[in-house]
Formats: C-alpha cells, sequence, structure tokens
C-alpha cells in the first residue's frame, strides 16, 4: 500500500454539547471501496460532508492525496459527490447536467463534448441526453448525477446513501453495477450507507459508526465473524447475544457462567474478565430432534416459538428452558426441510464453542 | 375527497358570495369606468357614453400626457429594479438562518402593513426633508470632521420633492410585495442543488447564476409584477414626496376624476395603464408558455 487518498485525522464536529462526529481518525487507500456504516444519526452523513468540504470539523484535519484540506473549499477539492436526493440541476437537460462541471471549470469545449459523451455510455444514458430531469425515473436521475460526477475525474467519489430511494430489484442491480464500475475506472469510492448488506456486498472495508465514533473498520467478513464489540455484532447481521460472567481463563479458553447455558468453555484470544455476553449468529445453530453427539460443542434444549418462512431460508426463535430465546436460521435446503419440525416441537440445539465470541457487555 | 360535482348545493353556496363580492364591488366599476373611457361631458354633472375614441386620442396626442405615462414607467421600473436589488440578498438571507431568526425577520418585513401607508410616507418626509434625519446625520459626519472649517458650513441636501424621493419612496413602500415571493421560491429551492454545483467545480458567483436564479426566477417574476403593477398607479406616495414636478400618471388620473371633473378623460387614462399592463403580462405568458414547450 502506497499514500493513502485520505486521511482523517483526529476529525471532530461538535454541534454545541452535541459530537456529531467524535475523534475520528482513519486512512482510506487508493483504488478503495470504502462504506461508512451506522445507524441513522451516528454521524456517518457529516464526515462525508467534511471530506466533500461543505462543512468544516470543530477540530482535527482531513488530508485528501497527501494535501492539507484546511482551507480549501469544496469547489477546488479532487472529490465529488452523488447526493442522497441526486440534486440533479431540475432546469438542464441530462447531456447539460453532466457537462455542467467541465463549463464552470472552463474545460475546452471539444475535450467537454467527449467526456460527457463517454459518461452518459458509461452509465447507460446515451439515448436520453436530451431529456429534462421530470422526464426521468428516480434511477435514471441517479445515473445522471454519477455521470455528472465522474466527468469530473474525481481522486474520490462520495456517494451518500445513493440506493436509499431505489426499489429492492434495481438496489440489488445498482450495487452490482457500481462494484463493477468503481473496479472498472479504479476511483476511491466511499459511500455512506445505514444499510449493512449495501456495504457487506459491495466495500473493500467498511467503518461501522455509533454515536459519532468508529466501532471498528475491517473487511466485511471480519465484521461479521469477528466484530470488535457487542455493538457491531448486533449491528450487522443477526446475533444470539447470551449474557454470563467470567469465571476462570487458562490456556487460550474461557469459562463463562451463563445463566442460560450453565458454564461453558469456549476458546479466545485476549483478556476477558467480569461481565460479558457470549455472541453467537443464528446460522450457526445446529437443530434437530435428536441429541447431538459433537464434542467442543455448546448444546442446549427448548421449543420451536416462531417460525418465519423466507423462502430460501426460514428463521426460528426457540424456547430454551427458562425463558431465554436463541434465533436459528436453517437453509430450507431440500424441498421437504420444511415439514421436518413445526411449532411447539422439542429441539436440541447445538454449536461449536468456536463459532462463539466472548464481547464485553 | 368527495368530488363538487357530488354536493353541488354546498359548492354553490360557497362559491355565491365571493363571485357576487367580485361582480358587483370590482368588475361592475370596471366596466363602468371603461364604458365612461368613451363618453362625453354634457353638462356639468352629466356624462353621456357616446363611443368616442376622443378621449384616447387627447391622451396619446398630448405630449404632455405621453411624457408623465413614460416617465411612471421608468421611475416604476427603476424602483422595481431596486426593490429586485435589495429584497434578493434579504429573501436569501431569511431563508438561510435558523427558525427563530426566520420568524422575527419575516415579521419585520410584514410589520409595516400594521401602520397606515399615509402614516408611513409622511414619516418620510421626516427623513428627507431639508432638516430632516438624514441630513441631520451628514451634518454630524461633516462637523465631526471638521469639515465645516475647510469648506464653509454645510449645505443641507435637497432629497425631498423630487424624483429621488418618489423613487425611495416607492421601494420603501413596496419591498415586502418584492421579499415575499422571493423568499418564498427561495425557500422551496433544495439547498443540495446549490451544494451539487459547488462540488462540481462552481464558485459561489457561478452558483449563484446558472443555479440559483434560474430556479427561483418564477419568484422573481412573480415579485417583478407584483411590485411594478401597483407602482404605475400609485398616487399618493408621488403626491405626497413628489411635490408639483414629480408627478406621475396616478396623480394626473386623480386630478381628472376630482378637480378637473374631467371622468371620461380620467377613465381614458386609466385604462390606458391597464392596455399596457394587460399587454406586458400577455406578452410574460407567452414568452413562458414558448419556454416550457421549448423543453417537451
Amino acid at each position: 500500500m502506497g499514500q493513502p487518498i485520505i486521511e482523517v485525522r483526529n476529525v471532530t464536529m461538535a454541534y454545541g454539547r452535541l459530537k456529531a462526529v467524535d475523534n475520528v481518525s482513519f486512512d482510506i487507500e487508493a483504488n478503495e471501496f470504502f462504506a461508512l456504516l451506522g445507524p441513522s444519526g451516528c454521524g456517518k452523513t457529516t464526515l462525508l460532508r467534511i471530506i466533500a468540504g461543505f462543512v468544516s470539523p470543530t477540530s482535527g484535519q482531513v488530508f485528501i492525496d497527501g494535501q492539507d484540506m484546511g482551507r480549501i473549499p469544496p469547489n477546488r477539492r479532487p472529490v465529488n459527490m452523488v447526493f442522497q436526493s441526486y440534486a440533479v440541476f431540475p432546469h438542464m437537460s441530462v447531456e447539460k447536467n453532466v457537462a455542467y462541471g467541465l463549463q464552470v471549470t472552463g474545460t475546452p469545449a471539444a475535450e467537454a463534448a467527449r467526456r460527457v459523451g463517454d459518461a452518459l455510455e458509461r452509465v447507460g444514458l446515451s439515448d436520453l441526453r436530451t431529456r429534462m430531469p421530470d422526464q426521468l425515473s428516480g434511477g435514471q436521475r441517479q445515473r445522471v448525477a454519477l455521470a455528472r460526477a465522474l466527468v469530473k475525474q474525481p481522486k474520490v467519489l462520495l456517494l451518500d446513501e445513493p440506493l436509499s430511494a431505489l426499489d429492492a430489484k434495481l438496489r440489488e442491480q445498482m450495487q452490482m453495477e457500481l462494484s463493477h464500475l468503481q473496479a472498472d475506472i479504479g476511483v476511491t469510492f466511499i459511500i455512506v450507507t445505514h444499510d449493512q448488506d449495501e456495504a457487506l456486498s459491495m466495500a473493500d472495508r467498511i467503518a461501522v459508526m455509533n454515536n459519532g465514533a468508529v466501532d471498528q473498520i475491517a473487511e466485511p467478513w471480519v465484521l461479521y465473524e469477528s466484530p470488535a464489540n457487542r455493538f457491531v455484532a448486533d449491528f450487522i447481521g443477526k446475533v444470539n447475544l447470551i449474557d454470563g460472567e467470567v469465571s476462570g481463563a487458562r490456556g487460550g479458553r474461557v469459562t463463562v457462567a451463563t445463566a442460560a447455558l450453565g458454564k461453558v468453555s469456549i476458546p479466545h484470544d485476549g483478556p476477558a474478565s467480569g461481565r460479558v455476553a457470549l455472541a453467537v449468529r443464528p446460522e450457526k445453530i445446529r437443530i434437530s430432534t435428536s441429541k447431538p453427539g459433537d464434542r467442543d460443542a455448546i448444546a442446549t434444549t427448548g421449543t420451536i416459538a416462531d417460525w418465519a418462512y423466507y423462502g430460501d431460508s426460514s428463521h426460528l426463535t426457540v424456547e430454551t428452558g427458562d425463558g431465554h430465546r436463541l434465533g436459528v436460521i436453517i437453509q430450507n435446503d431440500t424441498r421437504t426441510t420444511i415439514d421436518a419440525m413445526d411449532i411447539g416441537d422439542a429441539v436440541h440445539l447445538s454449536w461449536s464453542a468456536s463459532d462463539t465470541l466472548v464481547l464485553d457487555r | 375527497m368527495d368530488h363538487w360535482r357530488d354536493h353541488k348545493l354546498a359548492f354553490w353556496v360557497f362559491a355565491i358570495p365571493g363571485t357576487a363580492w367580485l361582480v358587483v364591488f370590482f368588475l361592475a366599476p370596471l366596466a363602468i369606468v371603461w364604458a365612461l373611457s368613451f363618453g362625453e361631458n354634457i353638462s356639468i354633472t352629466q356624462t353621456r357614453v357616446t363611443g368616442t375614441l376622443e378621449n384616447y386620442g387627447r391622451a396619446l396626442l398630448t405630449p404632455v400626457y405621453l411624457q408623465v405615462i413614460w416617465k411612471s414607467v421608468w421611475l416604476s421600473a427603476l424602483a422595481t429594479a431596486g426593490c429586485l436589488l435589495i429584497a434578493y440578498p434579504v429573501a436569501f438571507l431569511i431563508s438561510f438562518v435558523g427558525a427563530r431568526w426566520k420568524m422575527i425577520l419575516l415579521a419585520a418585513i410584514i410589520l409595516p402593513f400594521w401602520i397606515n401607508l399615509l402614516i408611513r410616507t409622511y414619516a418620510l418626509i421626516a427623513v428627507f426633508r431639508t432638516r430632516g434625519f438624514v441630513n441631520f446625520g451628514l451634518e454630524w459626519v461633516y462637523e465631526t470632521l471638521f469639515l465645516d472649517r475647510l469648506f464653509g458650513p454645510f449645505q443641507p441636501l435637497e432629497l425631498l420633492y423630487n424624483n429621488f424621493a418618489v423613487g425611495a419612496g416607492l421601494i420603501y413602500v413596496f419591498m415586502p410585495f418584492m421579499v415575499l415571493p422571493l423568499y418564498a421560491s427561495i425557500e422551496r429551492l433544495d439547498k443540495s442543488l446549490l451544494e451539487a454545483s459547488l462540488d462540481l467545480g462552481a464558485g459561489q458567483f457561478t452558483t449563484f447564476w446558472r443555479v440559483t436564479v434560474p430556479l427561483t426566477m418564477p419568484g422573481i417574476v412573480s415579485g417583478i409584477i407584483l411590485v411594478f403593477i401597483p407602482m404605475l398607479g400609485s398616487f399618493l406616495i408621488p403626491d405626497l414626496l413628489g411635490g408639483t414636478n414629480a408627478q406621475m400618471i396616478g396623480n394626473v388620473i386623480e386630478r381628472q376624476f376630482k378637480s378637473a371633473n374631467d371622468y371620461p378623460f380620467g377613465a381614458a387614462l386609466s385604462f390606458l395603464l391597464m392596455y399596457a399592463t394587460f399587454a406586458a403580462l400577455a406578452l410574460r405568458a407567452y414568452a413562458a408558455g414558448r419556454r416550457s414547450a421549448a423543453q417537451v
């Protein structure tokens, strides 16, 4: 890895006593597809707007391509943004929208025309170049916004919740297209989203934000399989959290006493003490009507309390003896999987101790 | 919601009072004045509508009336431009401040409506007259800088009873009618469009001319119409601030109806103003129609 394209250094954005962004630092490498993920109000959009230059942080610095952006206004930063509302100019045709950014910076007409043509082709709007924005669908308007930003050949493309206004099918298609586009043109993308699927499927790395702070920055699979804390585990995907207390630690394993499962021994590096939460993903739990035989498995019994059918999978809620509930996801990998069990059935649950995480509570 | 056709009685009950009011107190007087403009005086108290075009002929062929009409047009145009130049930044500011300041500033714009126009105009006399507040202020600055020792005693500026006073008065009185439609259209403007323009490399100046102005054009046009037309017909402001040599067409019309007792000629002058206004509005509608047709 060379020089990071974006360096965020101790950036804080305070509105009165409220800190929308709280002492955030991270680097983004060139050509990376980077996602800022978090619930609404976590500060991710504010952070994006700080990078774009629309707001100045209360303290801290942003470097783009090694240059301090402190006093640089948005129109002189080598970044371009695709707005959540698309912000396509309603009084200009598709072509004029895309050409605007080149015209106002004095690009020669011939070169501008060529680049506008290329950009429209890339987003598949060549046939609609003379249309006005109110004659376009939401998806087409977004492509205009995308072409308008890309034609500027930015070092970094910022995308603010770009897919939130599209319907589910179109969103999935655009996710693929954005991924391919990014790989194709080799521009750094920073996307802000509250949708974990969007972040997991597109991004090379994801920063999970909560209350203005970055909780964890990692590749998607690391976030999912090794979340740094309870918030990340809970926010990304579904998770069962079981409260317990560490009663001993030896040789890379900790023993945790829980009300739901009794004492369990779990492989765990690093320190752990006091009150903790055990985390296990619902798809890692095996469910059966007969007693399982694994040795290094955590096992319990219960009855099926709820069953949500999703076609490819089913999401079950199993009530264990003392009122605890565990979510279990089973794949409907045969047409008869669904017939094997029903609500009210007594079942055995088990999962590998190594699929269990010990998180601070 | 129910369609009005399903409740014909309710529809008529609500529609008739307003329609009747407009017909009796607006359209009927207008029609009377229009008819009078084709009339002749037959005695001191009587006029008869004879279908003559003599009144219009007199208005259009007597240079002094054309001069007054022409002066009213350019003075109103200048005052409208002044209103626009002052009101646009004000409306912009109101649209961008926080909710609490927005209330206060909007109230400040509307507040003058609570004071009678006559009193406000007299207040302007107190501001502009030779021994008025502007001259007091200038005199104080002049003497504080000891300029009176260099150039002699302060000579007060003649600010009242001229075209300047009428223009300033028009701008002052009609300002709220310009600010409010501008504010409404700027408020409706999606602010992310301005950010998008900056993001694409345009400076503040370019963004203003290429995004803000075109997108707030409906507000600009409404403001101009709302201000220019009543300015053209105003008579109280030029009457009080203009003196004898700064008259507008409104004063001439008023004199025909009162001191000159020539209703037909006053009516013809009024309707000349009316025709000009209609022509301007028709021209605007035609231009707007062409523009929206060009977009399809």
